[in-house]
């Protein structure tokens, strides 16, 4: 079946329809992972958005065991080509039934690297996927331009507190579309993870007296998480260390004065390298994020760039001052990417040990 | 100014001639990497034997030396030049192992100079299996368990100790030389007697097999502070038990989760941190494909032939970057040449599909099997870059350039089931096509799957093209009725990069309805670009693929005028890298003339093909077809062919009709040169004798030819390169097996008979303006005329005829060049009898010795020839027309083979070419340029003064002078019984030995015991070849010994052992020349 790509400056992509049948309008982003669509699918952060994927050939090694929460959440997905037949040993079924299943429409056979470039010169715009080869445009188009992302944390974040024992460290991990790597990463080192949904109440979380605090990725613009902003403030009052990724990242900075913006196309894939500031070295990271703290607008005193984007200069990380707070905005929990900042866990282990 | 400021002068060691397993990514690497260090202000010293080189221009170093790549050669040019840092990374095994020997005598801490690059240890640590071992296991990463014996007897209790079959690999080799996998204890016994012997420690490693497995690379990159990047990983289509270099490749890895990607890339990340490596390195594995289990295969701690696909792969410059990092810079500082606003600290992301084939040299040797080990075969390699695997895979099918254009090329419809199935079992350079094959039976991809270990996503991809095929074929009928074909159909199957003429054969139309169907709705070849980043940056970089069904994003430039250079594909026995060389010094001098340069090649390992050599690189298969789409877009205002060797030739006509003007000669009387019956009588009109001959299409014909001629005679097909397909015949059965090989060989021109003159072989490259001539210089051939020009020793400049021959050549090439109308260059190969001239072939283009001749007579025709093309006359360019004037030193180019990694091929010497390299001996004296040529080619005596000698009657005579200086020399010869006894008629001691079928101790006792310098063997011409001479001359090669097929190859041996001391040698930088 036929679908078609429709974007809000009026450029129409035609090619198949795959996933679900139905009509969606999102705003449209585009991720160049080469392996990892299923992590990328099932990543939080994606909800509100479409994904165009641009390594071309997706699907190829099948849905297996690697999802990063329970579902997958952007509402389209776009890519080359779709894999007819995966190939590995974990494969448990085929993307195309997967998309079905999770009622994601998307369209292949489009020119994604044409798609990327218009995205990359004019910035992330929004978009509809339609199988309804009649539609028009004159419709449509006041419609896309009309679409926000608006208030997603509350739509990913999970609805009740559950646990991951362990016999380390006790982690208070605030859930705003996390990512079950961090979780995971923060497990494996033996923390007994904790995790509240976004709303919890700062009293709640000092109450239960954590060893540190995660505050975790999650989609939409941090600005309008307001009262989730006021509850980090009071957070990061207390003593205990507090370590932030991504959209947490931001939430921390915003917590403490600064501003945060949004980049003209985002930061997706795996390839981005990121400069630690102490050591001078560089590592490849997993990133996901389409707004960045705007280091000018940190107080001096208050917090230090910690990490810094090799390619464009953009802030990466933020050591705030006198404080047993870190955080980085790119994904040492890695699922999709590279593994290299792992170490950031250890740190963050290292300073609920007190070292 | 280098990072790390103690570093001013830098020698770079290059990897010598081209063999198999070391080809020309390294002259790619070591051009890059000079480049890049010159850029830096540096003082670069280059180290190469190879002439046929671009970094051995003086353009690229400072101080270029073509001497031999030996120890003693090395510390000689240390002590001449003073370097202070030796770079070693660059010049593939060889260069490493030299670097290797020269720290581990102390000499270069005795000279204070450095290794940059890497350090000693960290090769050491890499490279020794006993150290490697030890490193992985301390840091956990695991490895198939192995053994490192040094004995027969170790391997033997190891490998029945983990059990059949084992894989075997000699430390420090090439290509997996001398490696294999033993299925039993007599195969065990057979191949490690042989690797313990090619390794240059005495090592090899017994290691459990894990043939099956999915072999997965990754190229990572890291500099001096620690930060690591990976380039670009690769996934093998053939699993392990297939060297990589012979295996189909692709890139990215395909059928990898993210876990399983990460975790091999996090692996090497350890690895190259814990060996602490600065610069490129290549770590590959063997990946189980129904676990997460994984070992850890190699590490190459440099720039190798995958870092060389990975560089054009992702347009990531490896080399450039490594040289970088040897100065001290880190990855972070490096600027990405490619975007240039990101830097080089960050990985190279693909938003398209390539692919990689080898190229196999079994059309070369006919004889030998055409079975893929681990033992690399290859000459060389193609790419290709496509948004879908079955696009990448059929263009990358029709860059072989091999007589292949889909997957029904190669033909086994004829095979029963049962057949088929036994067939697929054969690991071998036709496995897809066999595969394609079950698939159109409907053989389950199960059982494919389980024969050939290659992975169901690749079996399904193949399936994909074979559905194509069949949906065309059944448009057949509808073809015959008239009617056309689906237009979608069509959109798919260009989508899948099936060529027109595929297209036209299955659906019975003819090739110009496709392009007809295909203008009229729009279905044409767009292009797309190379830019590291998956176009999330904009980048600039003129480096282009084409696709199907997607946008354009290449824009025609207008203003400067626009020239199109056709690369010369894959490196092959007969068109090697000296036409890389010309290419790339064509468009430098078309550049400099102020045209816009395009470049289209496909072949990744050269210079051509790095993206800032012309305006715009195109990486497509050099049919015409491919052009064509190019030409239509960009609108050239002209082709040049001469440069790019027979695939740039054969495209001639093509472009013609496309309306493409050729520059320089012109078809016609390209066609001239090789049509018998114009070429004659160009010939007679100039008064120019040739030896006698005739233009045949059967074996009939051929036989009346002969016998009107009288044997023997020389048979060939018209229109070849490296003398494909040419043979000696010495009765009418020669002619009828050799007719029959010549016709399995593709071929729609006429066969030629000559008449074989046994005389010397002269060869000169030109420059013709029209009007004038311009000879840097006449080349001389050692070995007589009947072994091809590309395997003889060629010494510059001539010696042995008079100067009045030599004013008769000039005035012979004149004639020629005048009356052929050739605009640029013309190669010429006489035979001099006596005073007598003959002229044995024309060909009006660049040769396999232009950058030989440039080289060692400093003229640079190329450049010249390009200006000429243009419309220069030679006298504008500073050159007084004709012959030039002689240099004051000797110059001998020697051939260089890769005989010990064909399994059953001939070695003797003839007509048709068999050699992959050569390397260049420069000197004052003859006898030491000799000396010099022969130690670049490996050939280091003596070492035990132990020699057989072994020819046929008419070389007796000579054979027993020669064997007489062997014997001053203190050489002791043992002789089979037909030479012992000549030999000793003539009062040179000789030691009588048993044939090979006769009782032991026989010739083959002698050559397995290790003590035996040097054989010489000339067989009997004519197919009537002993069998019992091929298996002495397999059997030495393949244990080491220097094996001689001319016996004026061996008088150039013995002479120049009489007179030389590798210890004083004189070392000539050619950049004064």
């Amino acid at each position: 079946m036929k679908a078609f790509l429709i974007l809000e400056d009026g450029s129409v992509f035609s090619g198949t329809s795959i996933g679900a049948k139905k009509d969606m309008i999102s705003e449209i982003v585009f991720n160049t992972s080469m392996t990892g669509y299923l992590e990328v699918l099932t990543d939080p952060s994606y909800a509100g958005q479409a994904v165009v994927m641009t390594y071309p050939l997706i699907g190829n090694y099948g849905i297996t065991p690697d999802m990063e929460s329970k579902k997958a959440w952007p509402d389209g997905y776009i890519v080359r080509e779709l894999s007819r037949m995966p190939s590995n040993f974990r494969s448990q079924g085929t993307l195309q039934d997967f998309l079905e299943e999770q009622g994601i429409p998307g369209i292949a056979g489009i020119d994604t690297r044409a798609l990327t470039k218009l995205l990359r010169e004019k910035g992330t715009m929004n978009g509809m996927i339609t199988v309804n080869e009649g539609y028009n445009l004159a419709e449509i188009l006041p419609k896309l331009r009309a679409y926000t992302v608006g208030d997603v944390v509350s739509k990913v974040t999970c609805e009740e507190i559950y646990v991951l024992p362990g016999d380390g460290p006790k982690v208070a991990l605030m859930d705003f579309g996390a990512k079950n790597h961090i979780a995971q990463s923060l497990n494996q080192r033996g923390c007994e993870v904790t995790v509240y949904p976004a709303d919890t109440k700062t009293s709640e979380i000092i109450h239960s007296n954590p060893d540190g605090i995660m505050l975790s990725n999650g989609p939409g613009n941090p600005e309008t998480c307001i009262s989730i902003i006021e509850e980090i403030k009071q957070l990061s009052n207390t003593n205990i260390p507090i370590f932030a990724i991504c959209l947490g990242h931001q939430l921390m900075a915003l917590a403490h004065g600064a501003k945060t913006y949004k980049l003209k196309y985002g930061h997706r894939g795996g390839n981005h390298p990121v400069k630690d500031l102490a050591s001078g070295r560089v590592y490849i990271s997993s990133q996901n994020h389409g707004y960045a703290v705007d280091f000018s607008t940190v107080e001096k005193n208050i917090a230090e760039e910690a990490f810094v984007n090799v390619n464009d200069g953009t802030n990466e990380g933020l050591s705030y001052i006198g404080k047993s707070i870190f955080t980085v905005q790119f994904h040492p929990e890695a699922c999709p990417g590279p593994q290299d900042s792992g170490y950031l866990f250890d740190r963050f282990m290292d300073m609920m040990k007190g070292a | 100014m280098p990072k790390n400021k103690a570093i001013k002068k830098v020698l770079v060691i290059g990897s010598g001639p081209i063999v198999i397993g070391q080809a020309a990514e390294f002259d790619y690497a070591g051009t890059q990497a000079c480049r890049s260090l010159k850029e830096e202000g540096l003082e670069v010293v280059l180290l190469n034997s190879n002439p046929a080189t671009i970094m051995t221009d003086k353009d690229i170093a400072d101080k270029v030396y073509i001497e031999p790549l030996t120890v003693e050669v090395v510390e000689q040019l240390i002590l001449k030049e003073k370097p202070d840092s030796v770079l070693p990374t660059l010049g593939g095994q060889a260069a490493l192992n030299l670097a290797m020997e020269l720290e581990e005598k102390g000499f270069l801490k005795q000279q204070n100079v450095r290794l940059i690059g890497t350090t000693a240890e960290t090769i050491r640590k890499a490279e020794d299996r006993l150290e490697f071992k030890s490193t992985m296991e301390k840091i956990g990463e695991p490895c198939a368990a192995s053994l490192v014996v040094e004995s027969v007897e170790d391997g033997i209790t190891f490998a029945e100790s983990i059990g059949y079959p084992v894989v075997l690999r000699p430390a420090y080799t090439l290509g997996g030389s001398g490696g294999g996998i033993a299925y039993d204890r007599r195969q065990l016994i057979d191949i490690l007697e042989n690797g313990l012997r090619l390794s240059r420690v005495g090592q090899v490693l017994v290691e459990r097999c894990i043939a099956g497995w999915k072999e997965i690379e990754y190229e990572v990159m890291r500099d001096g502070r620690g930060n690591c990047i990976t380039v670009c990983n690769m996934e093998n289509i053939d699993p392990v038990g297939v060297h990589t270099g012979d295996s189909i490749v692709v890139a990215p890895s395909q059928t990898l989760g993210d876990k399983e990607y990460q975790m091999l890339r996090t692996s090497a990340l350890n690895i190259i941190n814990e060996l602490n490596i600065t610069g490129g390195c290549n770590v590959q594995y063997a990946l189980h494909p129904e676990s997460f289990e994984y070992c850890v295969i190699e590490v190459n701690p440099r720039v190798s032939r995958s870092s060389a696909l990975a560089s054009k792969a992702t347009g990531y410059p490896i080399a450039k970057v490594a040289a970088k990092i040897a100065l001290g810079y880190t990855l972070d500082e490096i600027k990405n040449a490619v975007t240039k606003k990101t830097y080089a600290s960050f990985e190279p992301v693909l938003d398209y599909c390539v692919v990689k084939i080898p190229r196999l040299p079994f059309d070369k040797f006919i004889s030998a099997k055409r079975t893929l080990t681990t033992q690399m075969k290859a000459t060389g390699e193609v790419m290709s870059i496509c948004d879908s695997f079955e696009g990448a895979l059929m263009k990358a099918v029709r860059s072989l350039e091999q007589h292949v254009d889909s997957l029904l090329s190669y033909d086994f419809s004829r095979l029963s089931k049962e057949e088929l199935l036994e067939e697929l079992k054969v690991v071998d350079d036709q496995r897809i096509w066999k595969i394609a094959e079950a698939v159109r039976r409907g053989i389950s991809y199960k059982i494919v799957h389980e024969i050939t270990k290659i992975d169901c996503w690749f079996i399904d991809k193949l399936a994909v093209l074979v559905e194509m095929e069949q949906a065309l074929r059944a448009c057949a009928p509808r073809v015959a009725a008239g009617r056309s074909i689906d237009i979608e159909l069509l959109k798919e199957a260009k989508r899948l990069q099936f060529p027109d003429t595929v297209i036209a054969r299955l659906t019975g139309l003819e090739e110009g309805q496709i392009r007809g169907l295909r203008q009229r709705n729009h279905i044409t070849a767009s292009y797309k670009m190379v830019d590291t980043c998956a176009a999330e940056f904009a980048a600039e970089t003129p480096y282009y693929y084409s696709v199907f069904g997607s946008e354009n994003e290449v824009e025609e430039t207008r203003g400067k005028k626009k020239v199109l250079v056709l690369g010369s594909g894959p490196i092959r026995i007969g068109q090697g890298i000296e036409f890389d060389f010309c290419s790339v010094h064509c468009t430098w001098a078309f550049a400099k003339e102020g045209y816009e340069t395009i470049i289209v090649n496909n072949n990744p390992e050269t210079v051509s093909t790095d993206f800032d050599i012309a305006d715009k690189l195109y990486f497509e298969p050099l049919t015409p077809e491919d052009v064509e789409s190019i030409v239509n877009l960009e609108k050239p205002d002209g082709a040049v062919v001469q440069f790019g060797g027979q695939t740039a030739i054969k495209l001639t006509e093509a472009l013609m009709k496309m309306g493409v003007p050729i520059l320089g000669t012109k078809a016609e009387d390209v066609d001239a040169a090789e049509d018998r019956k114009i070429f004659d009588a160009i010939l007679e009109k100039c008064a120019i004798p040739r030896p006698t001959g005739g233009t045949v299409y059967t074996a009939e014909e051929a036989k009346k030819v002969a016998r009107r001629l009288g044997y023997p005679v020389l048979v060939r097909p018209s229109y070849v390169l490296g003398g494909q397909g040419m043979q000696i015949a010495i009765n009418d059965h020669d002619i009828d097996e050799f007719i029959g090989i010549i016709n399995r060989i593709a071929q729609d021109h006429p066969i030629l008979v000559d008449k074989y003159l046994q005389g010397k072989e002269i060869e000169v490259d030109a420059v013709c303006d029209g009007e004038d001539i311009l000879i840097p210089g006449i080349m001389e051939h050692i070995e007589r005329a009947g072994i091809h020009s590309g395997d003889s020793i060629s010494v510059y400049p001539a010696k042995s005829i008079t100067e009045k021959t030599k004013r008769t050549i000039e005035e012979y090439t004149k004639r020629l060049a005048k009356s052929l109308h050739v605009s640029g260059l013309i190669n010429i190969q006489f035979i001099v009898c006596g005073e007598e001239v003959y002229v044995i072939e024309v060909n009006p283009r660049s040769s396999r010795t232009v950058p030989y001749i440039s080289k060692v007579t400093g003229i640079p025709i190329v450049p010249l020839a390009a200006k000429v093309i243009i419309g220069y006359k030679i006298r504008e360019l500073g050159y007084t027309p004709g012959l030039q004037p002689e240099a004051d030193y000797f110059a001998v180019k020697m051939p260089v083979f890769s005989f010990e990694k064909i399994r059953d091929a001939d070695i003797s010497l003839g007509p048709e070419m068999k050699s992959t390299g050569e390397c260049l001996g420069i000197a004052k004296t003859f006898d030491e340029a000799l000396y010099k040529a022969f130690l670049g080619a490996g050939i280091k005596l003596p070492k035990f003064r132990n020699m057989i000698l072994t020819v046929r009657d008419e070389d007796k005579p000579e054979a027993v002078e020669i064997g007489r200086r062997f014997e001053a020399a203190g050489y002791k010869i043992f002789a089979t019984e037909g030479t012992a006894h000549a030999l000793k008629e003539a009062g040179v001691k000789a030691i009588a030995v048993n044939k090979i079928e006769q009782e032991t101790p026989n010739l083959m006792d002698l050559i397995l015991g290790h003590k035996i310098d040097l054989v010489i063997d000339t067989p009997p011409q004519g197919a009537e070849r002993a069998k019992d001479g091929f298996i002495i001359r397999r059997n030495a090669v393949e244990t080491g010994v220097n094996v001689l097929t001319a016996i004026d190859t061996a008088k150039a041996l013995i002479t120049s052992l009489e007179n030389m001391d590798i210890q004083k040698l004189t070392l000539v930088d050619v950049a004064q020349i």
